[in-house]
């Protein structure tokens, strides 16, 4: 069904912290690895040796430089599904293949519904959507479904994929719906923001900004250094402070 | 949820849902699907980080490799590459079966052989060498990292000729360190990540330790503790700092010294720390032309003295009731002597070194020098932490807290590529120890074994090569002087790579690059044997290629090759396999028995002590086998002494029966934990015959936690420093004296003044006087003086991308897909100044050569650098690739352009293009300039190589990968 | 965007289709145009096979075309599903008035209304295909006023340029009829001038600061997380050189705008069998130019996915 369902309160989503993305691309290669053989299996990789390969994949990892009049940085920035409120990729498919869960707001393909129309992909701003060629289906991030509620993982692997791997803390995840939630309060602590804000299509997915340059940033309350005015100095400083 | 979060990944934010029943949603998704039969804790083999790993096996093939929780290295967290060890597992270009060369080298053309006839080959030759001249077997290991057997093999056979890649890689650092505080960064040490409120980050792109690394800048992070990078490029760990600094490459030095410059003139370095843990105030005599100028004033019992300024009168520089001077001129026995703190105040406070001085050199402003100075000088000394912890020092004073200077600082292979890397270490740790950071909360903290005597104690073996018989210890360790080199009375090095020869005295890990051009030259003797393992030094592992290449295939006149066998050992078809003679195919790290131990290069964390083992967790489909048994086997069968019983017979079945039975002296074996009968003895103690099954049952590693108060000051702490006496660390449970002054490298300036039983050829004395000089300074980088900088304008850097760091991988499917052509990183304005844009194709040109790339115009970059991604480029025919792919299309290595010999000096004598102290590999030293290429000549990367055959059996690499559908098909079919 | 060759064809062909049914359907019905076997035949034959071509063109662009069945079920919510559901829907009446219109020589009655309807279910039609494209917030060249106009008046344009074509062809020529060809295929022309105006002064929101949440300065892109294309940069980061694009915008106005007229007006002046001969060459020449038009109107448009790629 691709009308949307009306909202339940949860809201699953990521928080995406730029300020502490190294661009290691480990949740880019777990969630590889993990749904290369789970829920959407398989990912498929075109010409995997070759001078034309395309995989599919539901997580990349882009570098950007942003410069602004108080400075340069450079931002590494995970790309993935943002389980939007309001997604266009939901609504425009024909099938009922792309459809939005009422209970836990995640958005998901059933392969078996997709007729590969890719009107979907077209629809998502943001590119999460990517296209297997060889079965003709479409595949997306299904924010580990079947991770997050896996009675047969123990119950503290019960998180995505990338989020566990993470090697530095940069990715969160939790029920964006619920503002007393842990995510909630770190987006309200940081300042983090929707992408493509303007399209309206509300993504659960939040990013912190990096804090360099800004009034986040970290910074140490130093005054200028002063040569020592003891007598002699430096070695009369010396010899007085072993004195005293 | 049961008992507390574990692994580092568990902030309230990163934690399961509060409730994980899936809810009812009804769209038939199968939220619980079973994901493994069992599941296998091992250790990651995709790095050298050496990770915990959970591998899921289902159906007998690899599912899914998570992080392992409780590990102390990665808690739980798992890299790029350890995620897509799947695709380096089931790679296509993993070797089959033995192979034994039938084309010309270098061409791919083998056949296969078995395993039988692999062994009585190699055991034939090498018995031969070793009934000859055992220095004729070069045995290098490359990325080892079982070095305490191999070296142990290798001194075992009798052949001084053996070490691993840590020359080439980053040996600066871990003798710069060794040389100074008994330490050094990365599996030495690592900063105080929970404590650090400032942390300095000094030339590391995704280095060692990878994981720890993020795991603790995420820490920083999540504190807002402030992160300053010292990094000509703007990427990975440096994108992410507070305040990067796109410094000069080779400059850092310089700008450390304006720190201290600056931090002295305040008065702002902590004089207590200095005297209890320094040997700042130990008397070095100053007597120019005398036999022991610079060195230190000792009693009769050989004890380095200090001048007591209240009793004013020589005293134990080790006495802890003393009132040291630190500043000063005495007279001890009638010679001239100061204090090692004044000779550090009169080089520093130089107004050479003062930010002005440097700040153009550095290509830094001078008030961001100042400004970097004044803020550690206040975290340092205005925020200073003290933990509620009581502890005992070495001489039995006891102390309320643990008092720390929360600043630390890590640093790595950008500081230590360059011919001036080993100085420019000492300096950070200089820098560390004045601030009084060193192995406090919130400093830089060690990780034991370490710290250890400053340097550790046993010496390089090899003075006495004799046929039949083994070496009077290991071929690697630390000199203390000339007379422990390996030289002969003219000078002439006793290793083929020229290892603590006055090229290279101080070289702790070898100097494997220079290995095949010595060989091939038969330069200091020919060898016989080539034995190599694990290092692909026909590509990415060598420094001019090319002509790397031309040397493993040349000819003498008889038409033999100069190098006149091969043997190597890998697990992939690498650009290396098709010049070994003989090929043993190795195993991937999910077939193997391994152990990451304490008397190699240990896992442990500042917090305790640790290990690891490897085991297998999947059967080979081939006919492999792993690299260590094999050389176990062959150690046998050649009769070394250690590998065979009384009798004869093998004494160890396979890797794994070492691994426990093993023991390098009495109750030390390569593995710490469980030992003993029953399992109950950490360190030393019996074999513990059950011992794997105990790591196994542990999650594959064994780790001990310390007592609060043995946390800190390991280097004086006499609860650590028993414990660690007990362990086998050091020898005897004394302190260890940081020092900033090192004797030893004075003792060989005396050698080159002609002082001494072993002196330097004429030639070499004028280098040795210069560098090794016994405190640290800068000199420009070896490259950067000798070509014209008009004709070379730039610096020339590499780094590995995160993703692909240290691993063997352009093979790997997945990864592969993220990096498959480097592009030649090009400042904005440089590239404007040469008229390029993005995309633009061009020449990348050195004194060495030249090689062709596409460029991308950045920000993130010191201007007068370019870099690129080290070893994207590869080899046609190699690694499983096919023609097309853009490794070898467009992707280039830089390596190409790189040389392995410096200039030629006045004498014409040529050396290694390395640090003359150390003989790490001065990599990062390339000067460049860049041209655009011709239209025509766009769009392919040159030099171009021809093509390798493929060995016997080996399919084409398939065109699609549906990796996990199987998984599927047998979850759905069970439905 | 890609333009893929089916879906160039497909809204090609089935908006000439779905125009020229539609006219057949008015004007046939109500017996403005004389009901005529083989006129019928042919006429009804060009329209229905092009729309059937088009929609044929168009599974061809599926990656699981025997589940297109499934695309009929969302027509709540998808303008995709909407426009499958039309576009069979409206073939009952098409048939309908074909077997009375062709067949059996019938108009008026059952015949009209079922015209009526087919033209109904045609406009109906090129509408929900406008909306697909229209509808697509991350195309902004798409997402505008100005797309569903587009399709509606290229669709009575061709229509009624392939109509006159038929009718001269059958010496039936009527001057109403070219007048109307003429008037609409300037008012085509017109409307694509203003649409490409309008999208080359667009002056869109999103950007690459927005797409990553970077506020202020500039975001350039460093590094891709892939070397070689992938699904996302081969479907949607389809990219033209400006000069490749003037060049394109010239052959789409000379063949589906300016020669059709001139075509058209030379017409007005000459007898049969020459009016014919220049009345199907202006219908031909226009087909081909809408190719055209339809191609750039894929190439043209940006996706905000490029934004990350920096393109």
């Amino acid at each position: 069904m691709t009308c949307l369902p009306s909202q339940g309160g949860k809201k699953l989503g990521l928080v995406i912290d730029l300020d502490t993305c190294v661009g290691c691309q480990a949740c880019a290669t777990a969630c590889k690895e993990w749904n290369t053989g789970g829920h959407m299996a398989p990912l498929t990789d075109i010409d995997p040796y070759g001078g034309t390969v395309d995989g599919v994949w539901f997580n990349r990892v882009h570098a950007y430089e942003h410069t602004t009049e108080m400075g340069g940085r450079t931002v590494n920035f995970p790309r993935s599904c943002l389980h939007c409120e309001t997604p266009a990729c939901v609504t425009v498919c024909p099938t009922g293949a792309s459809y939005k869960r009422a209970s836990d707001g995640i958005v998901l393909i059933d392969e078996d519904k997709c007729i590969g129309c890719k009107l979907c992909s077209w629809a998502c701003p943001y590119g999460a959507r990517e296209f297997d060629t060889d079965v003709g289906v479409m595949k997306k991030c299904t924010l580990c479904v079947d991770r997050i509620y896996n009675d047969n993982l123990t119950e503290e692997d019960r998180v995505p994929a990338c989020v566990a791997a993470c090697p530095t803390s940069a990715r969160h995840f939790g029920d964006l719906g619920d503002p007393r939630s842990a995510v909630s309060q770190l987006v309200a602590e940081r300042g983090g923001v929707d992408l493509m804000p303007e399209l309206g299509y509300h993504p659960t997915n939040k990013y912190l900004p990096p804090r360099a340059h800004t009034r986040r940033a970290a910074s140490v309350p130093a005054k200028a250094l002063e040569p020592v005015r003891a007598e002699g100095g430096f070695l009369g400083w010396v010899d007085r402070m072993l004195s005293n | 949820m049961q008992g507390p979060p574990r692994g580092a990944n568990s902030a309230p934010s990163q934690r399961p849902l509060a409730d994980t029943r899936a809810p009812d949603e009804g769209d038939g998704v199968d939220t619980s699907p079973d994901i493994s039969d069992s599941i296998a804790k091992t250790t990651c083999y995709m790095c050298a980080c050496r990770c915990g790993i959970d591998v899921h096996i289902k159906d007998g093939k690899v599912r899914y490799i998570n992080g392992n929780k409780d590990h102390p290295v990665n808690r739980g967290v798992i890299c790029g590459k350890g995620s897509s060890g799947i695709m380096q597992h089931y790679s296509p270009a993993r070797l089959k079966k033995p192979l034994l060369r039938t084309g010309p080298r270098g061409s791919g053309e083998f056949r296969e052989i078995e395993w039988e006839e692999a062994f009585s080959i190699a055991t034939e030759r090498l018995s031969a060498i070793r009934r000859t001249d055992p220095k004729k077997l070069a045995f290098f290991t490359g990325r080892d990292q079982s070095q305490s057997l191999t070296g142990w093999w290798a001194s075992q056979f009798g052949t001084p000729n053996f070490a691993a890649h840590g020359g080439f890689c980053s040996v600066n650092m871990a003798a710069g360190g060794l040389y100074t505080i008994g330490g050094s960064f990365w599996e030495f040490g690592e900063p105080d990540w929970d404590n650090t409120r400032y942390f300095m980050l000094f030339g590391v792109a995704e280095d060692h330790d990878s994981n720890p690394i993020k795991i603790g800048l995420g820490k920083l992070k999540a504190r807002g503790a402030k992160v300053v990078s010292i990094n000509p490029c703007r990427t990975g760990y440096n994108a992410i700092a507070d305040d990067w600094i796109g410094i000069r490459p080779g400059t850092d030095g310089l700008f450390v010294f304006a720190l201290i410059h600056e931090l002295l003139k305040a008065g702002r370095v902590d004089l207590d720390y200095l005297l209890r843990y320094t040997n700042a105030h130990v008397l070095v005599i100053q007597e120019p032309g005398a036999a022991d100028d610079g060195l230190f004033v000792r009693d009769d019992t050989r004890n380095p003295l200090a001048w007591d300024r209240v009793a004013k009168t020589p005293v134990s520089a080790t006495d802890a009731s003393a009132k040291p001077a630190l500043t000063g001129s005495y007279t001890v026995d009638g010679r001239r002597c100061t204090p090692v703190f004044q000779l550090i105040a009169d080089r520093y406070l130089d107004e050479s070194y003062a930010p002005d001085a440097v700040a153009g050199r550095c290509g830094i402003p001078a008030d961001t020098i100042r400004r970097i100075a004044a803020e550690l000088a206040h975290v340092a000394f205005e925020q200073t932490i003290e933990l509620p912890v009581a502890w005992t020092d070495w001489a039995g004073r006891r102390h309320q807290t643990i008092k720390g200077r929360p600043v630390s600082m890590h640093a790595m292979r950008g500081i230590s590529a360059h011919s001036n890397g080993f100085h420019t270490c000492r300096a950070i740790h200089l820098l560390q120890v004045l601030l009084g950071t060193v192995d406090v909360p919130g400093g830089f903290r060690f990780k034991p074994p370490y710290p250890r005597s400053a340097p550790p104690g046993p010496k390089p073996s090899g003075r006495t090569i004799k046929p039949m018989t083994p070496l009077d210890g290991m071929p690697l360790g630390f000199v203390c002087g000339p007379d422990d080199l390996l030289v002969d009375e003219a000078g002439t090095p006793t290793r083929i790579d020229k290892a603590y020869s006055w090229d290279a005295p101080l070289a702790a890990h070898g100097l494997m690059h220079t290995v095949i051009r010595n060989a091939w030259a038969s330069d200091p003797y020919p060898i016989d044997t080539l034995m190599m393992y694990m290092s692909n030094m026909a590509w990415n592992s060598s420094m001019n290629t090319v002509e790397t290449i031309a040397m493993l295939t040349d000819h003498d006149e008889a038409g033999n090759y100069k190098i006149p066998f091969i043997i190597y050992s890998d697990a992939y078809y690498s650009e290396t396999v098709p010049f070994a003679d003989l090929v043993l195919p190795d195993t991937t790290y999910l077939e193997r028995h391994d152990c990451i131990s304490l008397l190699d290069r240990p896992i442990s964390h500042a917090d305790g002590p640790g290990d690891a083992i490897r085991h297998p967790v999947v059967e080979p489909d081939r006919d492999v086998r792993p690299f260590q048994s094999v050389l176990i086997e062959l150690g046998a069968r050649l009769g070394l002494p250690g590998f065979v019983d009384e009798d004869g017979s093998a004494k160890y079945g396979d890797y794994a029966d070492y691994i426990v039975n093993h023991e390098r002296t009495p109750g030390i074996g390569p593995l710490a934990g469980w030992r003993g009968k029953d399992g109950t003895s950490i360190g030393k103690g019996e074999i513990n015959p059950d011992q794997l099954q105990r790591y196994i049952d542990n999650g594959g590693f064994w780790h001990h936690d310390f007592a609060d108060d043995q946390r800190y000051y390991k280097m004086a702490n006499r609860s650590y420093l028993d414990f660690a006496e007990s362990m086998g660390f050091i020898p005897k449970a004394e302190p260890i004296v940081f020092q900033l002054y090192s004797e030893p490298l004075q003792r060989f300036r005396l050698a080159a003044r002609g002082h001494g039983r072993v002196l330097p050829p004429q030639g070499d004395r004028q280098r040795i006087e210069t560098y090794m000089d016994p405190l640290p300074f800068w000199y420009t980088p070896f490259e950067e003086a000798a070509v014209d900088l008009e004709k070379y304008p730039l610096h020339a850097l590499t780094q590995r991308p995160m993703h692909m760091y240290h691993s063997w991988g352009s093979q790997n499917a997945w990864l592969r897909q993220i990096t498959s052509q480097n592009r030649l990183f090009v400042h904005h304005r440089t590239g404007a100044s040469l008229g390029l844009v993005d995309d633009d194709w061009v020449w990348i040109e050195s004194i060495n050569g030249r090689v062709k790339g596409q460029i991308k115009l950045v920000d993130g970059v010191n201007e007068s650098t370019v870099w690129t991604w080290n070893a994207i480029g590869k080899r046609r025919g190699s690694w499983g690739l096919k023609d097309g792919a853009a490794e070898s299309t467009r992707g280039f290595l830089l390596n190409h352009i790189i040389g392995d010999q410096t200039t030629a000096d006045a004498n014409g004598k040529r050396y290694s293009n390395s640090d003359p102290v150390t003989g790490q590999a001065a990599w990062f030293d390339l000067r460049v300039r860049i041209v655009k290429c011709a239209a025509e000549e766009a769009g392919f990367t040159e030099p171009q190589f021809e093509r390798f055959q493929q060995p016997p059996h080996f399919e084409p690499s398939p065109q699609k990968l549906t990796f996990g559908a199987e998984f599927r098909r047998a979850r759905e079919a069970a439905e | 965007m890609h333009p893929a060759f089916s879906v160039v064809f497909f809204t090609t062909a089935t908006g000439a289709g779905y125009g020229l049914l539609a006219l057949l359907g008015v004007l046939g019905g109500a017996q403005i145009i004389p009901p005529d076997f083989w006129l019928g035949f042919i006429g009804m034959g060009l329209a229905l096979g092009l729309i059937a071509a088009g929609l044929l063109s168009s599974t061809g662009h599926l990656g699981r075309p025997e589940r297109a069945w499934r695309a009929f079920s969302q027509w709540r919510s998808s303008w995709l599903s909407r426009e499958g559901v039309a576009s069979v829907a409206t073939f009952v009446p098409a048939g309908l008035f074909c077997i009375g219109w062709v067949f059996f020589d019938r108009t008026g009655g059952w015949v009209a209304i079922a015209g009526l309807l087919a033209a109904i279910g045609a406009i109906v039609t090129v509408c929900t295909t406008g909306m697909i494209y229209a509808s697509l917030k991350p195309i902004a060249q798409w997402h505008s006023r100005y797309t569903l106009p587009a399709y509606l008046i290229f669709s009575a344009m061709t229509g009624s340029v392939l109509l006159n074509a038929l009718l001269q062809g059958f010496a039936l020529g009527s001057r109403m009829l070219l007048a109307a060809s003429m008037l609409l295929t300037l008012l085509g022309w017109g409307w694509k001038l203003a649409t490409w105006r309008y999208n080359d002064a667009l002056e869109i929101a999103t950007n690459a600061n927005t797409a990553t949440g970077l506020v202020g300065g500039t975001v350039r892109s460093l590094e891709w997380p892939h070397t070689e294309e992938n699904y996302l940069l081969k479907e949607m980061g389809f990219r033209i050189a400006r000069k490749h694009s003037a060049r394109l915008r010239q052959i789409t106005q000379v063949l589906a705008f300016a020669l059709p007229v001139l075509l058209l007006a030379a017409t007005l002046a000459l007898p049969w069998p020459f009016a014919a001969v220049l009345s199907v060459l202006a219908a031909i020449a226009q087909l081909s130019g809408m190719l055209v038009e339809r191609w750039l109107f894929f190439a043209e448009a940006k996706h905000t996915v490029s934004l990350y790629y920096g393109r």
